[in-house]
């Protein structure tokens, strides 16, 4: 427990440091893109001279970068996100409003494809080079092979449109007065189809890794040796050759995370599902800069928070990681 | 079910205008009412106030909210049908202009609508904020009430009444004084949940998810509106329209929500229909912008080969599949005031455009190559972009290498509007039934850099800037129309940019919508007569 908060204390410090980099990068590089938030608003909506001036100064777009930067992360400071022109709301009610969809949807599909990717990564390792194996390993390069908005497409035609299992948009019924357990299952039907596009991408990469962990740790001498002593083979299988190549698969579990963000841009525009990803790309869109900021910054935390928790996982996993830690 | 439409349009002419605006519910009550509306919507505009922000995006939901002083309409006098004012009349020195406003009318809040809100509106609103009315009300001064009932609108300068009139759909939403007339206008809840007059009340707005109205109990329209709720999803991806109205998700998809390419599929989905009516006062023009500072574009004659250049009509047939008409001048065809036909056209002719462009003096390079423009199509519709492919390769068949400059909308409006690093641009102004709205600043001189959908070409005509000035004063409205005629003709003859084709809206709808398509800006109006059959 010791080890493990010490763990978490130098990783606190670390990412307050990761966190001002990527805020302050992020800032400048949608400065670097040409137009602001007026140049996006007013080509929607036309206007004289003058309406941009009077937008500008409203919006407080006439100040320097500098002042703007500064400005920013003094309101930070003070956890205030600032407000968003884009919306004409507070930055902090709109992350809070899409931040529980985005987590639903990604925490979702990472455990689908996590768990779905790595159970049929051991049916596939469990005998390299058997029919099973094969048919799992080519098919699961075919689906990683699919683009994800193909496969989100393809998935809406089929169960939404002509088999209308499931609904084609949104994350709830629209307006439809549910409460408790049934707006449970409301949203639960309205992700199935997004959590499985999403999720299906990513399922390979898991299969893969297991099956090719597995493989190699099948050639290792203490397998031999427990093969000898005639333990049952479902127990080698599961006891010791997959959890050795399970290692890896959870440190893909952490890097994983920070691209089914991204991920989630596509599918989230697709499923109208109102998230991180698809106000991410509305935020750029609309040059709004402390929004977009808003959600680096959200998003960055949670990339952080997990890869503490793979970190804490892996020091559970495997003892010499801990081990190494608690010395330095 | 188009047949519908047409035999009501049909009885619709042959009555008159009073008729037909009594006879509208009647036929409307035969048919089930109530019930609700879900339509797609693609964007969720940040200020919802029509008075400020006068803008489709912003109209497809608040007009049904907050209501104009008039609506345009097919038939009525003018081509408008009343709604907050009864009448409207033009003193002769262009110096005021009475309106006569409907009695009992109430906010959805309860208090009454009188002519203050109107003066308010007019003065502390259209005048100083919005995008168009800065233009249109830059000369009045003051709005006198002399009773409850009517509102006299004073100009400083003689304002010919036909532009006002021909303005009043798009810029005359009314808001209520009483919430607007503390605290800054701009910052007031009410511009994101707006209160009105209309036949249905703001209820809520789930961002990211959906808008809802609900039917307003106390509208003056008798027997409306007919539906009880009209639910606005949000459906961002182009797609998206298209599947769901197919799995009966959702009622309608306006505004072209339906790509093109899926129409011919979506037509014969059962249940559903295609209608291309109901925009004819919104309609858009594909034009190429063009940058007289560029030295070779100075020249009238490379601009004359440009123009030759361009298959019109192939343009019409490939780009917007045929929902679209090939364009004479800066007027479009369909605008029943102003337009005339009796221009300078430019037929397709490649082997004219390359002599003029021999004549002007930019003989082809070894590489066949004349020289090289920058071209910057605008990002805002499939089409232009499609367009500029297009006119890249028209433009190399005459020698001219274009290369293609993508940008998306911000970074577009700051390029050519502000920074002008263009050659040529692919632009979609819109033309808003009258030229002096939106569509004189196109070619008239002197505007300051950053105005969107403006000259920002640095062309410089006299005559035509002498005729733009004359049409802003002259007060009778065939004089201002000749004006007009004669401002297409110089505009076709000295191409500052080139008109290649107008196109509106597309709307898919389910066979059970009913009165769709009925007044020419039919999705951004106010949907009191819109029913739904169960």
């Amino acid at each position: 427990m010791n080890r493990a908060l010490r763990l978490l204390r130098r990783r606190l410090v670390g990412s307050v440091f990761v966190l001002l980099i990527v805020v302050v990068g992020t800032f400048f590089l949608l400065e670097a893109a040409p137009g602001d938030a007026v140049d996006a608003y007013i080509g929607s909506i036309g206007g004289d001279a003058g309406l941009a001036e009077l937008l500008r100064q409203r919006w407080g777009l006439d100040q320097s970068t500098g002042t703007r930067l500064a400005a920013y992360l003094w309101a930070l400071l003070h956890l205030d996100l600032g407000h968003s022109v884009a919306f004409s709301r507070p930055i902090r009610d709109i992350l809070l409003e899409r931040l529980p969809n985005t987590l639903l949807l990604m925490g979702s599909a990472t455990a689908l494809s996590f768990f779905l990717g790595s159970a049929l990564g051991i049916v596939a390792g469990a005998r390299p080079g058997s029919f099973r194996d094969r048919f799992l390993s080519i098919g699961s390069l075919a689906l990683y092979a699919v683009p994800g908005f193909w496969l989100a497409l393809v998935l809406v035609i089929v169960f939404a449109v002509d088999l209308r299992w499931f609904p084609i948009a949104g994350i709830e019924t629209i307006a439809s007065g549910k409460t408790g357990l049934a707006r449970a299952a409301d949203i639960i039907h309205h992700l199935v189809l997004p959590v499985t596009a999403l999720g299906f991408i990513y399922l390979a990469l898991y299969l893969r890794m297991m099956r090719a962990g597995m493989a190699e740790v099948w050639r290792q001498d203490f397998v031999l040796a427990l093969r000898a002593r005639g333990i049952p083979r479902r127990r080698i299988v599961l006891a010791h050759v997959a959890r050795n190549a399970l290692l890896p698969l959870v440190t893909m579990l952490g890097l994983q995370s920070a691209q089914m963000l991204g991920g989630s841009v596509v599918i989230e525009s697709v499923f109208s599902v109102p998230g991180l990803g698809r106000l991410a790309q509305e935020a750029v869109t609309a040059r709004d800069t402390p929004l977009l900021l808003g959600i680096i910054l959200i998003s960055a935390v949670l990339v952080v928070v997990i890869n503490l928790l793979v970190d804490l996982a892996y020091a559970f996993l495997d003892p010499r990681v801990g081990a190494s830690e608690a010395g330095a | 079910m188009p047949q519908f439409i047409l035999s009501r349009r049909t009885l619709m002419t042959a009555s008159a205008a009073l008729l037909a605006s009594t006879a509208l519910p009647s036929i409307a009550r035969a048919q089930a009412s109530g019930g609700r509306l879900v339509v797609a919507a693609d964007s969720e505009p940040p200020n919802l106030n029509p008075a400020i922000v006068a803008s489709n995006g912003v109209f497809f939901v608040a007009s049904k909210v907050v209501e104009p002083l008039a609506e345009a309409a097919y038939d009525g006098k003018d081509g408008l049908a009343p709604r907050l004012a009864v009448s409207w009349e033009g003193a002769a020195d262009g110096l005021s202009a009475t309106f006569k406003l409907r009695e009992g009318v109430k906010w959805h809040d309860g208090k009454p609508f009188t002519s203050a809100d109107v003066a308010f509106s007019a003065l502390q609103v259209w005048k100083p904020l919005q995008n168009l009315g800065r233009t249109i009300f830059k000369d009045l001064v003051a709005v006198d009430t002399p009773d409850e009932l009517t509102a006299v609108f004073k100009f400083g300068k003689p304002t010919p009444f036909q532009l006002i009139r021909n303005a009043l759909p798009v810029v005359t939403s009314v808001v209520p004084k009483h919430i607007y007339e503390t605290g800054k206008i701009e910052d007031n809840p009410a511009n994101i949940a707006p209160i009105g007059t209309g036949p249905f009340k703001f209820a809520e707005h789930k961002a990211g998810q959906y808008y809802r109205l609900t039917k307003n109990e106390d509208y003056w329209g008798e027997n409306q509106p007919l539906l009880d709720e009209i639910i606005y999803q949000v459906l961002p991806d182009r797609a998206a329209a298209a599947s769901a109205l197919e799995a009966e998700e959702i009622h309608l998809a306006a505004f072209s929500a339906v790509p093109l390419a899926d129409l011919d599929r979506i037509s014969k989905v059962p249940g559903l229909q295609v209608v291309t009516k109901g925009y004819e006062g919104l309609t858009y023009q594909l034009v190429v912008e063009i940058n007289h500072r560029r030295k070779e574009l100075a020249d009238l004659k490379v601009r004359q080969a440009i123009a030759h250049a361009i298959d019109k009509d192939f343009v019409v047939k490939t780009v917007f599949l045929g929902y679209a008409a090939a364009a004479t001048g800066p007027v479009p065809k369909n605008d029943p005031q102003f337009y005339t036909p009796d221009v300078e056209t430019y037929p397709f002719d490649v082997a004219k455009a390359n002599a003029l462009l021999d004549e002007a003096g930019y003989a082809k390079g070894a590489d066949g190559k004349r020289f090289t423009l920058k071209l910057l199509p605008a990002p805002y519709f499939n089409e232009t972009k499609q367009f500029g492919d297009y006119l890249r390769q028209a433009l190399a068949a005459i020698g001219i290498d274009a290369q293609l400059v993508n940008n998306d909308s911000a970074a577009h409006q700051k390029a050519v509007y502000t920074e002008h690093a263009f050659d040529l641009a692919v632009g979609p102004p819109v033309f808003r039934g009258d030229p002096a709205i939106s569509t004189t600043i196109l070619v008239q001189s002197g505007i300051p850099d950053g105005v969107p959908f403006s000259n920002q070409g640095g062309y410089k005509n006299e005559e035509l800037d002498a005729i733009i000035e004359k049409a802003s004063e002259t007060l009778d409205a065939s004089a201002r129309t000749e004006l007009y005629k004669e401002f297409q003709k110089k505009v076709a003859a000295d191409l500052p940019l080139i008109n290649v084709a107008e196109w509106s809206f597309i709307s898919v709808a389910r066979d059970s919508v009913k009165n769709i398509a009925n007044n020419p800006r039919w999705a951004v109006s106010n949907w009191a007569d819109t029913a739904v059959e169960v």
